[in-house]
């Protein structure tokens, strides 16, 4: 089990969080004016890097709120939390 | 060497010593028609029917580890067709077509067999969403049917059929034509079927690269034993997709997951069908060798960690010991877990990329090892005439971008 650094409430076990995906998957400002293409890539298509990985976790069991966390998608360890709306870490590119 | 009940006789005999190796351990040639990166069941089928339905016999099956080691050798053999959709289950059906035959057509034993799979229903909407999926197959010709509560305890007496329990059955779906097949089995015989028809298999073989040329279409693949040219590359690389596809800069609608599984010591039979709930979430049956073999559900989280969370491995076992109680006193062997390409839909994605010469085979998530001799077959169709098998076509790549989806994960919740 994966123990998360909530960056209101500390370290606590994965059970009280839900996994919320990538995180800065941006939303095209409007979707009537993108282009198919721009518009699947923000739906489904996802960087999926066996690395570093930015993420959002959503603490449901705790003070329920959304907050993003870096992860190494191999070792699954966690190089840092911070809250959402925050610019990303450097995230290397991952083989 | 064909293997025939006087193999058999004579290996008695002579203290089963005597087997030559199954296949060639091949050697990369400088270039092929066809690589097919990924030597998994689907890779080594795919390479098997290019060479028998296809005469292209000029073809290298290129593996990062040993031929069968990922999601194939990892996974718990359920093998069904009974998807909602009429894709789905042209797709599906069509590989438990080629399974009932498989021993035959590659002259090795698989161990197909079509014990029945059960699927419960514990709830009013688990009993609506299974009857759709009953009465969606009988239009489509896939086997299928309704249990009534009292059905389903006469043909699976071990389950808990308690009006008390936390989660009461109360009836099922039953395929009767579904069941198991002996994973590494399936490897190991596309394997020496295809090798027999010409197919080089190169295993400790990383493809760490796709080189393009200059018109963008590939050339071959840079490996861990050098370069190796192709005009044709199919990418079955389950687990491993994005990275495979980002070396030549295609980005997959794919995530990959955890999936975990575990067997418990091994018991005389106990269990012949197969049990599936996905309202309780787990699912059981018992191999050969006795052991029960069962599958959880994915993990939350994107990871290559081939491990996983330990309490989604106990939620696993709490279900199952919720509709065997019998079972809470055995014990767990070995726990693993594989990683799994989930896409959106929950449907795999076969055919053309937007690279020339380029074509994928991935994604199929969760429940892909029921699909494996149909898989190779439709793909290998694909690769050899550029054109995607009509089985195929629904499942390509641009319907994420059309929104063409092929949505069994709304359908079933969860898929396996
Ligand atoms: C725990 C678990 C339980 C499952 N249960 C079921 C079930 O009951 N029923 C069902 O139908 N499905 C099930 N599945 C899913 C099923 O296992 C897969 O969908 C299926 O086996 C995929 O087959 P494959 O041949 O595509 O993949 P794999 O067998 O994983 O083959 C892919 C191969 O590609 C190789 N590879 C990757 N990258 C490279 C590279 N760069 N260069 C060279 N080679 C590379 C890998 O080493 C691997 O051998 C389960 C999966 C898991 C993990
Ligand atoms: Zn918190």
């Amino acid at each position: 089990m994966l123990l998360i650094d909530c960056p209101f409430c500390g370290q606590r076990p994965e059970i009280e969080f839900r996994y919320a995906g990538e995180a800065h998957v941006l939303r095209p400002i409007d979707p009537r004016e993108c282009e198919d293409e721009e518009w699947a890539a923000y739906l489904y298509r996802r960087r999926n890097p066996a690395g570093d990985h930015a993420e959002r976790w959503h603490h449901v069991h705790g003070c329920r709120r959304f907050f993003n966390a870096r992860r190494h998608t191999v070792t699954d360890l966690f190089s840092g939390s911070y809250p959402a709306g925050t610019p990303g870490p450097e995230c290397e590119a991952g083989q | 060497m064909r293997f025939s009940a006087l193999t058999l006789l004579r290996s008695a005999f002579d203290g089963q010593s005597r087997y030559p190796h199954q296949w060639r351990k091949a050697d990369p040639r400088p270039s092929y028609d066809v690589i097919v990166i990924g030597g998994g069941g689907h890779g080594l089928a795919t390479a098997y029917y290019l060479a028998k339905e296809y005469g292209v016999t000029n073809v290298a099956v290129i593996e990062k580890g040993w031929i069968g080691g990922g999601n194939t050798g990892r996974n718990t053999t359920i093998i069904r067709s009974n998807y909602l959709f009429d894709e789905s289950a042209a797709l599906y059906d069509h590989a438990l077509t080629l399974w009932r035959g498989l021993s035959q057509e590659l002259n090795y034993n698989v161990m197909f067999s079509p014990r029945g799979v059960l699927m419960l229903a514990h709830t009013v909407h688990d009993v609506q969403s299974i009857k759709r999926h009953v009465h969606a197959n009988r239009l489509n010709g896939v086997d299928n049917a309704w249990l009534t509560r009292a059905q389903v305890a006469a043909f699976c007496p071990g389950l808990n059929m308690s009006p008390e329990a936390r989660h009461p059955i109360v009836g099922a779906a039953l395929q009767r034509s579904g069941g198991t097949a002996r994973h590494d089995a399936v490897a190991w015989g596309f394997a020496r079927a295809a090798s027999a028809r010409g197919v080089d298999i190169i295993e400790n073989c990383e493809v760490v690269g796709i080189r393009r040329r200059i018109d963008g279409a590939v050339a071959g693949v840079e490996t861990s034993r050098g370069f190796i040219g192709a005009r044709k590359i199919g990418v079955v690389t389950a687990g491993r997709s994005s990275q495979v596809m980002a070396m030549a800069d295609v980005r997959l609608p794919i995530e990959s997951y955890p999936l975990q599984a575990l067997v418990s010591e091994p018991t005389k039979p106990v269990l012949d069908c197969v049990v599936m709930s996905n309202t309780v979430h787990g699912y059981v049956s018992q191999s050969d060798k006795g052991e029960l073999v069962i599958g959880a559900g994915s993990d939350a989280y994107v990871s290559y960690s081939q491990a996983g969370s330990a309490h989604v491995a106990a939620e696993a076992i709490g279900a199952v010991c919720e509709l065997f109680p019998q079972f809470a006193r055995m014990r767990m062997l070995r726990n693993w877990g594989g990683i799994v390409d989930l896409t959106p839909d929950r449907s795999p994605i076969i055919g053309k990329t937007p690279v020339p010469g380029l074509y994928a085979n991935c994604g199929w998530g969760t429940g892909g090892f029921k699909a494996t001799p149909g898989s190779g077959h439709i793909f290998a169709h694909t690769l050899a005439t550029g054109d995607p098998h009509p089985i195929a076509a629904p499942f390509s790549l641009d319907r994420f971008l059309t929104g063409r989806l092929i949505n069994e994960a709304a359908a079933a919740a969860v898929a396996h």
